[in-house]
């Protein structure tokens, strides 16, 4: 059922259309009417931050194409081989068949360096992509009911894009690769018990070993796409079961969605933004190197190239690895634990648990079981999002302490400065910016209550009779005024007092304490502005009436 | 030696050579000690306050002895002496000496005690060098600190190893020859004048304004934190404003 | 995925709990003008659709159209570029192009082009949806994820019966064997996974060092004599023992990689470095005792070596103390001496294993 569902124009005039007639077949068998009836004309809203999610799935459907074209060329062999091909800085050099194979993609393949460099460039983004689109879906809350599993399946694919890239770029088998296959083994080896154990097996014996690139290959090209391919598709289903969030305005409501038909206009937007994000990164790999594995030269264990860093998705536990103190205990039985290792290996998957956790976080704090359509406004939940703005800040601080060594000589700066200030900035930091962002909503809120009530400046300034100036404010119109003030605010939890009636003491879980003291830093009085009344509304307005 | 000499010699005003040619060995005496008399005097005003006064260092200056011309050549060649600012490092800045001057300096030095001497220019030819075999080299020795392709990098608190794009290749090889400041040196008996050569040719084929960068812009050849940022930057900011484009509204007709 | 089941709002959805204040929840407002009279803030309902220019002016959709074909067009130009680019250009062919610099002719052709014809397809599509198709915005209805209840207790109901009917309550006997064979079978899988690799053992402790190993000169291949190793000086080493085309050359090298310092005599704190060393010649491993990169951003000035991976520093002239970063131990230090025919020589293996940390290491 390929595009020959599609109708077609030209048709023999009085017969039904030939692309009929196929249809006709297939939904014999597949029942397409039925399924065209219920999404054909499905409803997607217009907003370009929901168009973000769309960016990481055609940069991943862009990395499967060019992905299967670099496979008919490369080689996943470390067996060792003279170059002899047209890269003259390597002839005669020694190295394994996958960084020979690279550089014949990259030297001696007619276009085969413009999809090397389209793959990269596009995975690059892919993960750029799915960072925008969840701080999208998150500073708006559209993870709330029922979008939790939704989260939780863009998590998963986040995750999964980070190991797919590290399996991705360490295929090459170059200088600056081999260093972060390196830098696993060291991990791997870091981990108590049973580290040495899992080194051994997954690389085949000693570090580095024979096995360690085929394995990765197989695991890069189809174990992980394979899952992230299953993933992707239960993500848009889920998407287009739940339908899209929107936010609030005249006439959409948390029971609608407002927007324009999948059919024609969707499909056109959409499908035309695939060619628009595959032409960007065409044209980025035209003009603009990534990853030019031909100077970094092979891998070998005892050579080294100053700027080590992974890929930027990864520049994070980077830096959390280049922030830690070399903390090394031997405990009692001659057994050893090398922290500056361990700890960077907890924190690293605690920073992304909690990005998986929050809704459950959130649902548990609020007890709210509505389902939730309507995308808030940042402001409008600002412990939230100072949550968020706290979380990059520590991503932000990790990423600065990752690339230290880069700052260190642009800046003219000490590197063990900037480590120092990395090592206090990432617990100090994220607290400032939870406050500062808070601060911000809620003047933000305090701004567009003041809005609602007094109407907008217009800018015109109006000298009264008795010569005092005043600037007209224009009122707000209806649909101005609902946008405004759609969004819900909810109470904080109240425990009650501690003795019932008749001052007998109650018992309350301390879980549910916990949960009220969460509550209140969410909806207490200094995290949310009270929205302006019906009340306080008609009394300001008819006030001014009197005065004109 | 015999080359850089004879310029010196020229640009002294001492012309002793030409009456003398049969007594060369001799004039050449005379026009090095000459020329070790006017470096004695640059070295005086320029250098004795922080070196000591004959070369033996001080506390804000090593000792000069036995670095031979060479290093003369090098530091003061690139500027990097005098040095302007005490600091973590002295950077390469505009030369303050004549090619003659910086040659009876290097003369006074050589003097003080055996060090290497200023390279022939066959020694550090980069045409008669092996780029591959240099690359190898380079990545043993010299990419740890100055990247795979000599962009520079950090080293401790502050210090830093510069950046290696168009040096001449006669500074390359003085470097590797003399250790300057913190690098350490690469004598011939570690890495011979053929491999050095070698390693020159390679920063000769990745590394100049004239290097191919056959993919493209090359983003300063830093790695992944340049790529990293080019992708939020230009790449993801190009992607949004196309996303822009798609969300909004199309223009509505004005009623005139 | 039919969205068209017609069960009423959910009754949760009504429902709202006591911590929640119900004042202008979205779900609940009536829409339409009657509620503006006595709520300013009510919902007004879709604002009326207005009409693009190109929907009143036949000849503005006319420029639309002229518009997208050419866009259209110019990707199918673009796409014969590319393929005349792909036969005429030759693959190693250096052009410049400013500002960008000294790159591959071919590869800014191919990209360019194809570049172009895919975005010029992408931006006629969306200029046909945004000009030409009906931007008139439509309102959907949203239908509770949760099922009725009637359709919940008859659910549960079925699978009652259908769980009876298996008897797995009764049957314990069934079920738990079945639990029992269910739980056993994925071993096998994992038992496969054992010949991945070989067991740790010492493979970690022992390098290819031995007592009387030569070491030779990374670059050269060379022996070393002392006299070779000036002070300000680094070598890159290697025993003698392995040779580059050895099937296992870099799982030696990884462990086996040295180099050497000189320093002057008075400047080595460590007595007991000094005594492993050479007249002032120290050998040490170089490979990072925090994850295994090759720690040799030696400073000669300073005696610190510094590791580019996560800027573990070392203190050469002191045992190679780590002075900062995440490292938890100094680089181990090979002893060394020098033999009858004066080149220098291992005195034996590492005392602890090089590179990085394991639990085993102790």
């Amino acid at each position: 059922m390929s595009t020959a569902t599609e109708p077609r124009k030209s048709t023999a005039r009085g017969k039904a259309p030939a692309g009929e007639k196929v249809a006709d077949w297939a939904d014999g068998r597949l029942g397409i009417y039925s399924l065209a009836k219920a999404n054909m004309r499905k409803i997607f809203p217009d907003h370009w931050s929901f168009l973000l999610g769309e960016i990481c799935l055609f940069s991943f459907i862009i990395v499967m194409l060019t992905g299967v074209y670099l496979t008919l060329f490369f080689v996943p062999s470390m067996g060792h081989v003279e170059y002899t091909g047209s890269f003259e800085p390597m002839q005669g050099v020694m190295m394994s068949e996958a960084y020979a194979s690279t550089l014949d993609i990259s030297f001696d393949v007619r276009g085969g360096l413009l999809v090397r460099q389209i793959h990269h460039w596009a995975a690059l983004l892919f993960v750029v992509g799915i960072f925008m689109h969840m701080m999208r879906v998150f500073f708006t809350g559209a993870f709330r009911k029922p979008r939790e599993i939704n989260w939780l399946f863009g998590f998963l694919l986040l995750v999964l894009a980070l190991f797919t890239g590290l399996t991705g770029y360490s295929l090459p088998d170059d200088l600056l690769s081999g260093v972060g296959i390196r830098f696993m083994e060291g991990a791997i080896l870091a981990v108590p018990v049973v580290g040495t154990y899992i080194q051994m097996f997954l690389f085949g014996g000693e570090f580095p070993g024979y096995d360690i690139i085929p394995r990765f290959f197989v695991v890069h090209v189809l174990l992980l796409p394979g899952i992230m391919l299953g993933l992707v598709v239960a993500h848009l289903i889920l998407i287009v079961y739940h339908k899209h969030t929107h936010y609030a305005g005249p006439g959409r409501t948390n029971d609608n969605v407002v927007g324009m038909p999948l059919l024609p206009v969707y499909m056109a937007k959409a499908g035309g933004f695939f060619f628009l994000v595959f032409g960007v990164i065409t044209l980025i790999a035209a003009t603009v190197t990534i990853n030019p594995v031909w100077v970094l030269g092979p891998y070998r264990p005892d050579q080294i190239s100053t700027n080590a860093q992974p890929d930027w998705y990864l520049g994070f536990s980077e830096g959390l690895v280049r922030m830690m103190p070399g903390w090394e205990w031997v405990i009692p039985g001659g057994y050893t634990l090398n922290f500056g290792l361990l700890v960077p290996l907890v924190v690293f998957p605690g920073l992304l648990t909690a990005i998986a956790l929050y809704p459950f976080f959130e649902s548990w704090v609020t007890k709210d079981p509505r389902e939730h359509h309507i995308a808030e406004r940042p402001r409008n939940n600002p412990t939230r999002t100072g949550f968020g703005m706290a979380w990059l800040t520590a991503f932000g601080v990790c990423m600065l302490a990752g690339g230290n060594d880069l700052w260190a000589v642009h800046f003219h700066l000490s590197i063990n400065t900037i480590t120092w200030f990395c090592r206090i900035g990432f617990f100090v930091l994220p607290v400032v910016a939870f406050f500062i962002t808070r601060r911000i909503c809620l003047g933000l809120q305090r701004r567009d209550a003041e809005k609602v009530l007094h109407g907008r400046e217009s800018g015109i300034i109006k000298r009264l009779p008795h010569g005092e100036f005043v600037e007209v404010h224009e009122p707000l119109s209806q649909e101005q005024l609902y946008t405004l003030t759609a969004h819900e605010q909810h109470k904080p939890l109240e425990l009650g007092p501690d003795t019932d009636k008749n001052g007998v003491r109650r018992p309350v879980n301390p879980l549910e304490r916990v949960r009220a003291r969460f509550s209140k830093a969410y909806f207490g009085e200094q995290a949310q502005i009270s929205k302006p009344t019906r009340e306080e509304y008609k009394e300001i307005t008819e006030g001014h009436g009197d005065h004109h | 030696m015999f080359v850089v000499l004879l310029i010196a010699l020229a640009a002294t005003g001492g012309l002793y050579a030409a009456f003398a040619p049969a007594e060369e060995a001799q004039a050449d005496n005379r026009a090095q000690s000459l020329a070790i008399d006017e470096g004695e005097a640059l070295y005086r005003v320029g250098c004795s306050s922080c070196h000591g006064r004959s070369g033996e260092g001080g506390s804000d200056g090593p000792s000069l002895v036995g670095v031979g011309p060479a290093a003369v050549h090098f530091q003061v060649g690139t500027g990097r002496m005098p040095m302007q600012n005490p600091g973590a490092q002295a950077p390469a800045k505009p030369r303050a000496y004549t090619q003659a001057e910086i040659d009876q300096l290097a003369a006074y030095i050589g003097s003080l005690g055996p060090g290497p001497a200023v390279p022939e220019a066959s020694a550090y030819d980069p045409a008669d060098g092996d780029a591959a075999r240099g690359g190898e080299l380079f990545r043993t020795n010299c990419a740890q600190c100055h990247n795979f392709t000599g962009q520079g990098g950090a080293l401790t608190h502050g210090k830093y190893a510069p950046g290696l794009d168009d040096v001449e290749p006669i500074f390359i090889y003085e470097a590797m020859l003399t250790g300057p400041q913190n690098m350490p040196s690469f004598p011939d008996t570690v890495l011979p004048e053929q491999e050095k050569r070698d390693i020159i040719a390679w920063l000769n084929a990745v590394n100049t304004s004239e290097s191919p960068s056959p993919g493209g812009f090359s983003l300063g050849g830093f790695g992944p934190v340049s790529e990293g940022l080019f992708a939020w930057t230009f790449g993801i900011g190009a992607l949004v404003a196309l996303t822009v484009w798609i969300g909004a509204r199309s223009a509505k007709a004005r009623k005139s | 995925m039919s969205d068209d089941r017609d069960h009423p709002t959910s009754s949760q959805e009504t429902e709202t709990r006591k911590d929640v204040s119900d004042d202008h929840l979205p779900g609940e407002r009536r829409s339409g003008e009657l509620a503006v009279l006595d709520d300013p803030f009510a919902d007004p309902g879709l604002p009326p659709h207005e009409h693009r220019r190109q929907d009143i002016d036949e000849r503005a959709a006319k420029r639309s159209e002229r518009t997208v074909a050419l866009l259209f067009t110019v990707s199918m130009l673009a796409t014969i570029g590319f393929i005349v680019a792909y036969v005429a250009i030759p693959i190693d062919r250096i052009v410049y192009i400013w500002p960008i610099g000294h790159i591959s002719g071919l590869n800014f052709a191919l990209g360019t082009t194809l570049g172009t014809a895919l975005f010029c397809i992408g931006a006629g599509a969306i200029h046909w949806a945004r000009t030409l198709m009906s931007d008139e915005e439509r309102s959907e209805e949203r239908h509770a994820v949760a099922a009725a209840p009637e359709v919940k207790a008859q659910v549960l109901e079925e699978f009652r019966k259908g769980a009876e009917e298996s008897g797995i309550g009764r049957r314990k006997l069934v079920r738990n064997t079945m639990l029992g064979a269910m739980a056993l079978v994925p071993l096998s899988g994992v038992v496969l996974l054992r010949d991945l690799g070989p067991l740790p053992e010492d493979k970690l402790r022992k390098t290819a060092w031995r007592e009387g190993s030569v070491i030779v000169n990374e670059n050269t291949g060379e022996p070393l004599r002392p006299e070779d190793i000036t002070v300000g000086s680094l070598t890159q080493a290697m025993p003698e023992e392995l040779d580059h085309h050895d099937h296992d050359f870099h799982a030696e090298i990884a462990k086996a990689a040295v180099m050497l310092v000189r320093l002057e005599p008075e400047d080595i704190k460590d007595p007991r470095s000094a005594e492993w060393g050479h007249e002032g010649i120290l050998c040490f491993s170089k490979i990072c005792t925090h994850i295994g990169c090759p720690a040799t951003l030696y400073e000669q000035q300073t005696h610190h070596a510094l590791c580019p991976c996560h800027q573990s520093t070392f203190d050469l002239s002191d045992g190679a103390r780590v002075l900062f970063g995440p490292a938890g131990h100094p680089l181990p230090q090979l002893r060394i001496t020098v033999n009858d025919d004066g080149y220098l020589t291992a005195l034996g293996d590492f005392e602890e294993p090089p590179g990085p940390s394991f639990w085993e290491r102790g």
